[in-house]
C-alpha cells in the first residue's frame, strides 16, 4: 500500500528541490540593479495611490454575492445543454427547478433592495 | 429517481418548498403583520406531518437507499416538526418584545427544521453531512438576529459558525476516510462491507471517531463542549429553545442510526471512548452548571448534561440484544427532554425583559407569590429534568438507566445517577428563589406564549404518569428494519 504513493513522494521532492534550486540560482548568479520603476507594486505604469486598505462600499459585497449566483447558473447550464437531448425532458424539469430556486434567491435580493445603489 | 422515491421524502421537500416559497411570500407582507408570515411557517411544518404520520411505521428505501424512511425516521421526523411549531409559538412575542420582528426568522426556522427532517432520514453519509449544514446554518444566522441592538448575540452567531464549520471539517474528513475504507458511503453498505471483512480497518476506526468528534460538537458533548455556554447565552432565548432540542435530536439521530445501523462492530471497539465521554460530559455539564448565575448559562450546561445522559445509549447499542431497547429509550428521553425543555424556555422567554435583563436566576425571586401558575410550571419542568417522579423526566431517566444496566455498564449507571442528585442542586435552587424568596419579577403574558406553556406543562405531567403509549410508540419503532 504505501510504497504504492512512492512516484508522489518522489515528485514532492523534485518538485520542491527544483524549485529551490533555480530560486538559489538566480540568488547567486543574477545581476541586480533596482530602480524605483522595477520597484513599484504595479509595472504595468499603473500609478498606485493611497492606502492598501482603503473603505470600499459595502454594496460591492452584495453584488459580487450576486454574481456569484448567476456564475454558479452558468457553470451548471453550460454542460447541461450538451447533454440536454439526452436527458429529454426529465433533465428540462431539472434545470427548470434549478433555475426556480436560484430565481426565488434573486426575488428576493431584488425586493430587499439590493440591486439600487443608494 | 421515481416518484416514489420523491414520496418518501416528501416530509422534507414539503418543509424545504414550504421555505422557498415563504421566503417570497413574506415581501409581500407589510412589516407590521409579520404574524401571518408565522402562521404560515407553522401551517407548512402540520402540512409535512401529514405524510408523516400516514406511513409512520412503514420502511422505505429511496434514491437508492440514500434516503430511508423507518418508525425510527417517523418518531423523530414528527418530534422535530413539533418542536418547530413551538418555536414559532415561542418566538412570536419575543421578537416583537426585542424588537427584531422580521419575517426571515421564520423562513430561516423552516430551512433548518427541513435540515432537521432530512437528518432523521438519511441513509448515506453524504445525506448526512449536507441535512447537518442545512441544519447549521440557519441556525448561526438566527443566533446573530440581534446582533444590531445586541453586540453578545453577534459574538454567539460568530462563535457558532467557526466552531460548527470547524466541525463539520471533521466529519467531512471522517466521511473521506470511511470512504476510503469501505468503498462506500451507504450506511447499510458500510456495515455489509465491514461484516465481510474491511482490508483496513483503522482507516475505518479513524473516520468513525473523526464523524464522532464532528457530531459531537453538534451534541455539545464534553469535551467539544465549549462554544455551548456562550452561544446559548448570546443567541436570542427563542432561538437558544430551538437549538437545544432541535439541533441536538438531528445529531443524535445521525449518530444513533450510524453506529447502529453503519459500524456497530467499531462502536464496540471504541465502547471505553464512549463509555468516557458520557460519563465526562454528565460530570462536567452537572457541575458546571452549579457556578452559573444566569439562567441561560445555566440551561445551557443542562442541556451538555442531558446530551451526556442520551450518550449512554451510543456504548449500549453494540450489544444486539440491548440495542432495540438503547434505541427506543434514547427516543423517549429525545422526546420528553423536548417537551420539559422548551417548557422551562418558554417560562425563560415570559420573564426576559425587552432590554435583554431578567435572565439571573435572582430575578426569579418572588415568582411563587406574584405568578403562581408560571411558578408551578417551571417547578414542574425544573423536577422533570432532574428525573423526579411523577413527571416526564423520570421515566425517560428510568429508562436509560435501565439499559445501561442490562449493558453491564455499572460504572456510568453510578455516574450517571450520583450526577441526577447533583443535578438537583441547581436546577432545585430555581425553584427555591421562586418560592422562598421576595421580589417584583415582571411577567410577559401572551397568548401562543402561554398556550405553549400549558401544553408543555400538561405534556410533562401526562407523560409522567401515562407514559404507555409514548414508550410503546418508541419501542416499536425502536429497531429500524436495517439491523438484522
Amino acid at each position: 500500500m504505501p510504497e504504492d504513493f512512492l512516484p508522489i513522494a518522489v515528485l514532492i521532492i523534485l518538485a520542491t528541490g527544483l524549485s529551490f534550486t533555480i530560486l538559489l540560482l538566480g540568488q547567486i548568479f543574477g545581476p541586480r540593479r533596482p530602480n524605483p520603476r522595477k520597484g513599484s507594486p504595479y509595472e504595468s505604469g499603473m500609478r498606485p495611490y493611497g492606502k492598501g486598505q482603503r473603505r470600499v462600499p459595502i454594496h460591492y459585497y452584495l453584488i459580487a454575492v450576486l454574481f456569484i449566483l448567476f456564475d454558479v447558473e452558468i457553470i451548471f447550464i453550460l454542460p447541461w445543454a450538451v447533454v440536454l437531448r439526452d436527458l429529454g425532458i426529465f433533465g428540462l424539469i431539472e434545470m427548470g427547478l434549478f433555475v426556480a430556486i436560484l430565481l426565488i434567491g434573486f426575488v428576493y435580493a431584488w425586493k430587499k433592495g439590493a440591486l439600487e445603489w443608494d | 429517481m421515481t416518484t416514489a422515491d420523491l414520496n418518501v421524502a416528501l416530509p422534507f421537500i414539503i418543509v424545504a418548498a414550504w421555505a422557498c416559497i415563504l421566503l417570497v411570500i413574506d415581501l409581500f407582507i407589510p412589516a407590521d403583520r409579520k404574524g401571518l408570515t408565522a402562521l404560515l411557517a407553522v401551517a407548512g411544518m402540520g402540512f409535512a406531518s401529514i405524510p408523516v404520520l400516514l406511513r409512520f411505521e412503514e420502511s422505505n428505501r429511496a434514491f437508492n437507499g440514500m434516503i430511508v424512511q423507518d418508525g425510527f425516521s417517523s418518531f423523530l421526523q414528527l418530534l422535530l416538526l413539533g418542536v418547530g411549531v413551538i418555536s414559532v409559538a415561542l418566538a412570536y412575542d419575543y421578537l416583537q418584545r426585542r424588537k427584531i420582528v422580521k419575517g426571515e426568522y421564520y423562513t430561516l426556522l423552516l430551512f433548518s427544521v427541513s435540515g432537521m427532517v432530512l437528518m432523521a432520514q438519511a441513509g448515506d453519509l453524504i445525506i448526512v453531512f449536507l441535512a447537518l449544514e442545512l441544519l447549521s446554518v440557519p441556525l448561526y444566522v438566527l443566533s446573530g438576529f440581534a446582533a444590531k441592538s445586541n453586540p453578545e448575540s453577534e459574538e454567539a452567531a460568530m462563535k457558532y459558525f467557526l466552531l460548527g464549520a470547524f466541525a463539520s471539517g471533521f466529519i467531512v474528513y471522517g466521511i473521506a476516510l470511511v470512504y476510503g475504507a469501505t468503498g462506500t458511503t451507504e450506511i447499510e453498505a458500510i456495515h455489509n462491507v465491514l461484516i465481510s471483512g474491511v482490508s483496513n480497518l483503522g482507516l475505518l476506526t479513524v473516520g468513525a471517531v473523526l464523524i464522532l468528534v464532528g457530531l459531537g460538537f453538534k451534541v455539545a458533548v464534553v469535551p467539544f463542549h465549549m462554544w455551548t455556554p456562550d452561544v446559548y447565552d448570546g443567541a436570542p432565548s427563542s432561538v437558544t429553545a430551538l437549538m437545544s432540542v432541535g439541533a441536538k435530536a438531528g445529531g443524535f439521530a445521525a449518530l444513533l442510526r450510524l453506529f447502529l445501523a453503519g459500524f456497530p462492530e467499531i462502536a464496540a471497539n471504541l465502547a471505553p471512548i464512549l463509555v468516557g465521554v458520557a460519563a465526562l460530559t454528565l460530570i462536567w455539564g452537572n457541575i458546571a452548571a452549579i457556578a452559573q448565575q444566569n439562567i441561560k448559562r445555566m440551561m445551557a450546561y443542562s442541556s451538555i448534561s442531558h446530551a451526556g445522559y442520551i450518550f449512554m445509549m451510543l456504548p449500549a447499542i453494540v450489544d444486539s440484544d440491548i440495542a432495540p431497547d438503547a434505541i427506543s429509550a434514547a427516543l423517549f428521553y429525545l422526546f420528553v427532554y423536548a417537551v420539559s425543555n422548551l417548557g422551562a424556555w418558554g417560562v425563560i422567554l415570559a420573564l426576559e425583559r425587552a432590554d435583554g435583563g431578567g435572565l439571573s436566576i435572582d430575578d426569579y425571586a418572588g415568582l411563587g407569590e406574584r405568578n403562581p401558575g408560571l411558578a408551578l410550571a417551571m417547578a414542574l419542568f425544573m423536577l422533570s429534568l432532574i428525573g423526579v417522579p411523577p413527571t416526564a423526566g423520570f421515566i425517560g431517566k428510568f429508562f436509560l438507566f435501565r439499559v445501561v444496566l442490562d449493558a453491564n455498564m455499572i460504572g456510568l449507571a453510578l455516574v450517571g445517577v450520583i450526577t441526577s442528585l447533583i443535578s438537583a442542586y441547581y436546577y432545585l435552587r430555581v425553584v427555591v428563589v421562586m418560592y422562598m424568596r421576595s421580589g417584583d419579577p415582571q411577567v410577559r403574558s401572551e397568548r401562543w406564549l402561554n398556550a405553549t406553556l400549558w401544553l408543555t406543562a400538561l405534556g410533562t405531567f401526562l407523560l409522567g404518569i401515562f407514559p404507555g403509549p409514548l414508550l410503546n410508540l418508541a419501542s416499536r419503532t425502536g429497531l429500524f428494519g436495517l439491523v438484522p
